[in-house]
């Protein structure tokens, strides 16, 4: 049965997109790889940003100020706009569905300071920010009855042409994970919120396992453009060995950074990029670094920050009451995504994008913590609202015959074709650490230009490698082998951005260029595909 | 270091088998031993995972029979790793959650009416602080024995998220939510504290149970099997003579 909006995606952006379309009277299909409590959204600890001012001075003005100092004059000022006056609105109604925010003595939502923020505007629930606005969000999409269809894995958008031979957007074809068969979705409209690509950098990324592009990838296939792809955040303090988040909020609180030292070496309340590059520059020099939250008190790291103490424990197994914390920072936010207009859509009709997998120009080259969770709710209900209204006047017919067989013919391909020579879970471990190294916190054009030989020379190879399980039911193995696919055309677009960029930026920092050149590069990496082949510009 | 896991695959039929691997890590979480066989030593190996820290809920399973989270659990020596109870086994360690998270929907887990204009003091919060921590892993609904009776009743983790609302200061659908509650529900669960036991949250949906009862009893309603002995002159008198 066709829907008139189908979500790829269940996360922040996807259910609050679902609940406005619903809401606007469409017909919505929630599609997802996993199921939607599982999603990314559930690990954002901080908070999310609105200036409502409950613990001291605030203003809209000073969040778009804020937000557009951290971007390094890449966002887009009216798009920050909008989505900073939309905040208070934002907070407003997860308030009324039951998120449930911690509070002043006043009874008001309480708020706290993250980096680069010149006021306490993060609204939080403990740490468990972004777990209990997600679970809220699911609640609410139950209540509406809107269908979920857990563990689907998207394939491809599928398109038609228009009778002037103009592609749009119509559904989109997946892997069914418990049956092995794929599937099409029609509908008139189709939201992709899949999130971000984080792990392309494999166990150095806070993210989780399924942060892999997929929704990009099958983007830019499909006939959309991306954004800014080569920026990619780094989280000034994850653990050491395990890559585990320790939120900010632990720094905002008053936690320090010192060296083996002993010796406090930054100012911890500085926008990420810069925080991560000087931790980044220590670890270089031989030094270790550590987090220390000892004089916040055991009372404080309890009521505030439990779940860090907990992680610590377990993955470094040291107490963060008595003990310093090792940490190291790793790849936690991509800011470059599906390029879409002030509608949230993309450059294919009918195809809309909200949350870590779009670019809505609101991060330009570093985000700002806080403001992640921000454009999920604020975007994610704009793209829910539009895709609503483009799919009342669409008329068009929907073909998906020619898609299924494609996917048919796809999955039987990579299983029984890719020889499996090469074990592709050794080169997806492989690219991480080369990414980590040449492609992360500091780049030069020597070491981006070498991973981007490694990455062609995989995408040759990928015949050669392939899935070892044949089974239909419930197969990872043939999962995460298109997961990597995608990654590595991903990876490829990530270092060409990278390479093309002559100059250093908010979290695009080339130590072969380590300054701004405003006159050649303040402007987007836009690229997309003509008959397959990568193209790339800067443009405003 | 060795485990042993119990495998399921249905393909071409039907078989299972507890099989042993032999772990080459130090100290890992079963996360890490279970990425690590399936990376290294056999790619069939099915298991779902996530966040890798305690929050999305994807890879509860149960070691020596007692639920864990597998990011969340140091493996210990000839550890046994089988998957959840009471929900139908896909693969191996992979489950079908659909008919326990239909549990939310039958329970109708959610803010129905908001009050307007409702600020949350502190002391609020903290009523449903821990219960809102729930990251839907179904260990308890796993661990549950009355599941294993009645497939309709609906389960610690749903009534815990009712106890959520229900306890909610904004909530004003109250009474709604409380009857919503009353068949396969409240009075259903024998308090053998199971899912308290096992929950990596420290949520005891047991006693979100025990409070919802009083509730319910406020609202007029009464334990049914209580209600089945017909009240007062019944089966027995009370002159202290047995009727029979």
């Amino acid at each position: 049965m066709k829907s008139d909006v189908l979500i790829i995606g269940a996360g922040g952006a996807g259910l609050s997109a679902a609940l406005a379309a619903h809401e606007a009277g469409a017909k919505v299909r929630i599609l997802t790889k996993n199921y939607p409590t599982r999603s990314q959204t559930s690990m954002a600890q901080g908070g999310i940003n609105a200036a409502l001012g409950n613990a001291g001075e605030d203003s809209v003005e000073a969040h778009i100020a804020n937000t557009l100092k951290s971007a390094a004059g890449l966002a887009n000022e009216e798009a920050v706009r909008f989505m900073c006056e939309a905040a208070p609105e934002a907070i407003a109604w997860l308030d009324n569905i039951g998120v449930c925010f911690s509070r002043t003595e006043e009874g008001k939502i309480a708020q706290r300071t993250l980096g680069g923020a010149s006021a306490p505007r993060a609204c939080y629930a403990q740490d468990y920010t972004g777990l209990k606005i997600l679970h809220t969000l699911y609640d609410q999409v139950l209540a509406c009855g809107i269908e979920i269809l857990s563990e689907r894995y998207l394939l491809n958008i599928i398109t038609n042409n228009d009778a002037h031979a103009k592609p749009y957007a119509c559904g989109a074809a997946v892997l069914n994970i418990r049956t092995g068969e794929a599937e099409v979705y029609e509908s008139a409209s189709v939201i992709i919120a899949t999130g971000g690509y984080a792990r392309l950098y494999h166990k150095h990324s806070t993210n989780a396992v399924g942060s892999t592009g997929d929704g990009i990838a099958a983007a830019i296939r499909a006939g959309a453009r991306l954004s800014d792809m080569e920026f990619v955040q780094f989280h000034p303090t994850a653990l050491k060995n395990s890559s585990i988040l320790i939120s900010e909020s632990a720094r905002g609180a008053g936690g320090h950074l010192l060296n083996s030292k002993g010796e406090r070496f930054v100012n911890e309340l500085l926008p990420r990029d810069q925080v991560a590059r000087a931790i980044n520059e220590q670890i270089q020099s031989g030094e270790e670094v550590f987090l220390d939250i000892r004089h916040l008190g055991e009372a404080f790291i309890d009521r505030e920050l439990p779940q860090e103490r907990k992680l610590a424990k377990l993955y470094e197994n040291v107490d963060p009451v008595h003990d310093l914390i090792p940490i190291k920072p790793v790849a936690h936010y991509t800011m470059g995504g599906i390029k879409v207009d002030n509608a949230s859509q993309t450059k294919l009709k009918g195809l809309f994008a909200a949350g870590e997998c779009a670019n809505h120009k609101v991060h330009g080259a570093n985000r700002l913590g806080g403001n992640s969770l921000l454009e999920l709710v604020v975007f994610g209900k704009q793209a829910g609202q539009n895709a609503a209204a483009h799919a009342k006047k669409f008329e068009k017919p929907i073909d998906s015959a020619a898609a299924l067989v494609s996917a048919e013919n796809f999955i039987n391909g990579v299983k029984y074709r890719f020889t499996n020579q090469i074990d592709f879970y050794q080169k997806r471990e492989f690219t991480g650490n080369i990414f980590y190294n040449n492609a992360g916190i500091a780049r030069d054009e020597m070491g981006l230009k070498a991973v981007l030989g490694a990455v062609r020379q995989m995408q040759k190879e990928l015949p050669f490698m392939g899935v070892a399980d044949k089974s239909k039911t419930y197969n990872t193995n043939l999962v995460e082998f298109i997961e990597f696919g995608n990654m590595l055309e991903l990876s490829e677009i990530v270092l060409v951005c990278a390479i093309s960029r002559n100059e250093s930026r908010g979290a695009h920092y080339r130590t072969d260029i380590p300054h701004a050149n405003d006159i050649a590069y303040k402007a987007h990496t836009i690229t997309w595909k003509e008959d397959g082949v990568l193209c790339a510009d800067f443009m405003e | 270091m060795k485990i042993t896991i119990k495998r399921y695959t249905s393909e071409p039929q039907i078989k299972e088998a507890f099989l042993e691997y032999e772990i080459a890590l130090e100290n890992p979480t079963l996360l890490e031993a279970l990425t690590y066989i399936k990376t290294k030593l056999d790619a069939s190996l099915s298991f779902a995972s996530g966040c890798r820290s305690s929050v999305c809920g994807s890879c509860s399973m149960r070691v020596n029979q007692k639920e864990v989270l597998a990011c969340a659990y140091k493996v210990q020596e000839r550890d046994v790793v089988e998957p959840l109870n009471n929900v139908p086994v896909i693969r191996d360690l992979v489950v079908d959650m659909e008919k326990s998270y239909a549990t939310l929907s039958h329970a109708k887990a959610w803010l129905a009416n908001t009050k307007s204009e409702c600020n949350v003091s502190q002391e609020e919060v903290h009523r449903n602080e821990v219960q809102s921590d729930c990251i839907l892993c179904g260990s308890c609904y796993s661990a549950c024995p009355v599941h294993a009776v009645n497939g309709d009743f609906l389960g610690p983790f749903a009534l815990t998220r009712v106890w959520r609302y229900v306890s909610d200061a904004r909530e004003e659908a109250e009474a709604e939510k409380i009857a919503t509650i009353q068949t396969n529900g409240v009075w259903d669960c024998t308090l053998c504290n199971n899912c308290t036991l096992v929950c990596p949250q420290n949520i005891s949906s047991k006693a979100d149970i025990e409070k919802l009862r009083s509730v319910s009893a406020r609202h007029g309603f009464m334990d049914p099997a209580f209600g089945s002995f017909g009240g007062f002159g019944g089966g027995f008198g009370f002159d202290g003579s047995p009727s029979f």
